[in-house]
């Protein structure tokens, strides 16, 4: 009874106008001292990052006359192609003069294959060690993570006689075999991170319709784990089409992938320093992993997320 | 005839044995619910019998083969999850049509069973639709439908209804039940919830640590529990334990503090009979009021805890200093700080050893 009472004196309070006061969605102030905080440290790393991007471009714009004034922030006065086409058909690499376009193409053989091919491989691996618990599989797994562990420099030469002995050495085929290799434990782990997170019924239930390991693999699992092939790619994309080391090492001039030349063109002493080359034959290098995370960049945060929750 | 057939299973991981030599016959066209707490092997004895698990030792019989090496899909059994496990990238037909395509069955020979499987669950109009695109009753319905396709001897559940909310997990319960009746397969269903073993099942096994403690109707189970692990375990509220002296003088009878519990009407099982004894009743067994005085026994009790369930009510009451349930109308009037007679026939009541536990 005390309880109607209550609820009729608090609405007859409010028929007298009685109950003013802040009432329904609270007002947001657009500046206030955190927003500030927040969009200002947001721009200053932004114009941080991007500056150097646009002094590139700027640059890679110009003609060397203009350059040489040393307005390096200065909008291009009149703006010119020809450093790029340069950069791409005719800069000089020690004895090649065809530009990046001959790096580009050994670049786009070597990146595939081995993408293709870790991808491949490390998606059965990591479903073996998730899903089909074999003997040894713990021990198989420690000695793979470990292999993660232990720096490039250290297994440069070894692999260099191993390629020398299989007769690969200072072909695209070493060098496939080579990435293919190396992009083994940090791709496993991260496909059995992400098929361990797939509910075990959903295998046990395969099983029992009766599909096998493969059948299982491309049926079930495939088609569930688009999102971690996605982060899988771009790891080795950019992984791969970045790589110098690998490649300097284990080519020859004729096969040099793209990072491999861009060095060669913007350290070679001969003549001139062409700025706006150098700077056309950078970007034009870094164009394929940058279209590759605008291409699937929402992807990758879902794979990420994914992967990351059980391990 | 015999449809499962389960000889001295052992399962070990490691040196951890989680089924001890297991016995356990199951007929043709019989439901039988395997019951425990969970960790007490029920759903691994489930995975043993479905393939999923290889076991250490014994053999399994399905349907006359041995199977024990057989892979799950040659087993002749259909398997219904507690997460459903539908494939999810594939839609109900899709997810029906599988095991089917599987054993590489003839296009037409596919249409006709899942049409009469969707015919049978009422699935129909979801034919065309993904799993998540279901609430999860369609999905349970779904996964059962695909043991069904495959036209088994043996379904096997494994806490299917788990997932579920009380109203649907009823609904579907009882759904399952006339599947049953309808198929008349041979099912095996684990469950920790007794409410569902009482209603499915012909048999039961009630396990614990890995051992099949009884298995009998659910009739023989609540009236007659083995051992005092059964008798607690099955009811809710649990059964009211009492431990006391067993003396045999002109009658048998039950003493603790000042009470005597006279024994007559008790069909033991033997003349074999220990000291120490512990009595047990059930709260639905005891009667109250003016009913109390027609039992063979009856007491005063204080009452201490009334707990209104609607359809009846538990009285929480204290009986010669220990604590003791019973059950009343729900229209009863006690109240908590009164006291009242109560009265019940050790007949009904269960009298275990308190050394080894087992039933008197």
């Amino acid at each position: 009874m005390a309880d109607v009472i209550t609820r009729d004196t608090a609405a007859a309070a409010m028929t007298a106008g009685r109950m003013e006061g802040p009432r329904g969605a609270k007002p947001k102030r657009s500046i206030s001292p955190r927003n500030v905080f927040i969009y200002g440290t947001l721009l200053l790393v932004s114009i941080y990052y991007l500056l150097p991007l646009y002094v590139m471009i700027v640059t890679s714009l110009k003609g060397m006359p203009e350059i040489r004034l040393g307005n390096i922030f200065a909008p291009p006065v009149e703006i010119t192609f020809e450093p790029w086409v340069k950069a791409w058909a005719t800069a000089c690499t020690g004895l090649n003069c065809d530009g990046l376009s001959r790096g580009f193409w050994n670049s786009v053989q070597i990146t595939v294959p081995s993408v293709i091919l870790s991808i491949a491989i490390a998606s059965v691996n990591g479903y073996a060690l998730a899903n089909w618990r074999f003997k040894g599989a713990d021990v198989f797994f420690t000695i793979l993570i470990f292999g993660a562990f232990i720096p490039y420099q250290v297994m440069l030469y070894p692999i260099v006689i191993l390629l020398r002995e299989l007769g690969i050495y200072g072909t695209l085929w070493g060098l496939i075999l080579v990435h293919t290799i190396f992009g083994m434990p940090i791709l496993t782990l991260l496909f059995r991170n992400y098929f361990t997170t797939v509910p075990e019924e959903l295998f046990k239930a395969a099983r029992v319709d009766g599909a096998g390991f493969w059948g299982i693999y491309f049926k079930i699992m495939l088609p569930m784990s688009l999102p971690i092939f996605v982060v899988a790619m771009i790891i080795q994309i950019t992984g791969i089409w970045n790589d110098f080391l690998f490649g300097v090492v284990y080519t020859k001039p004729d096969v040099y992938p793209m990072t491999v030349q861009l060095n060669n063109i913007v350290n070679s002493v001969q003549g001139v320093k062409e700025y706006n080359v150098n700077m056309a034959a950078t970007i034009i290098t870094g164009l394929v992993p940058l279209f590759i995370y605008f291409v699937s960049g929402k992807l990758f945060v879902r794979g990420i997320a994914a992967g990351a929750v059980k391990g | 005839m015999t449809s499962v057939s389960i000889r001295d299973l052992t399962l070990k991981f490691g040196s951890l044995e989680v089924l001890k030599s297991l016995n356990l016959d199951i007929d043709e066209g019989e439901f039988l619910v395997l019951l425990g707490p969970s960790g007490c092997g029920k759903s691994t004895l489930l995975n043993c019998i479905a393939g999923l698990l290889d076991i250490s030792d014994g053999q399994i019989f399905i349907g006359g083969n041995n199977v024990t090496w057989s892979e799950p899909s040659e087993r002749g059994i259909g398997m219904v999850f507690q997460s459903y496990a539908l494939y999810p990238q594939m839609s109900v037909e899709g997810n029906l049509a599988f095991g089917l395509k599987n054993a590489r069955m003839p296009k037409d020979e596919i249409e006709k069973r899942i049409a009469r499987a969707a015919e049978v669950l009422q699935i129909e109009p979801l034919l065309k639709r993904k799993p998540a695109q279901l609430s999860g009753g369609q999905r349970q319905r779904v996964a059962i439908g695909r043991a069904l396709v495959r036209d088994v001897d043996v379904f096997l559940f494994d806490e299917p209804l788990s997932n579920l909310d009380a109203k649907l997990r009823a609904e579907l319960r009882v759904e399952i039940k006339r599947l049953h009746h309808r198929l008349k397969n041979t099912m095996i269903y684990v469950t920790h919830d007794q409410i569902e073993a009482l209603t499915l099942a012909d048999r039961i096994a009630i396990m614990r640590n890995g051992i099949i403690q009884q298995l009998d109707t659910p009739h023989e189970i609540y009236n007659r529990p083995v051992n005092l692990y059964v008798a607690g375990f099955m009811g809710s509220p649990g059964m009211n334990f009492i431990e006391g002296e067993l003396s045999h003088h002109s009658e048998a009878a039950l003493n603790f503090s000042s009470t005597k519990v006279p024994l007559g009407r008790y069909p033991f099982a033997s003349d074999d009979r220990p000291g120490k004894a512990i009595f047990g009743i059930r709260p639905e067994h005891v009667s109250c009021g003016a009913a109390a005085s027609d039992e063979p026994f009856s007491i005063d009790v204080e009452i201490e805890v009334v707990e209104p369930m609607g359809a009846d009510t538990l009285v929480w009451a204290v009986l010669d200093g220990r604590e003791f349930r019973f059950r009343v109308d729900g229209q009863s009037e006690l109240r908590a700080g009164q006291t009242t007679r109560i009265g019940f026939d050790p007949a009904k009541a269960s009298i275990f050893d308190a050394q080894t536990e087992l039933r008197l």
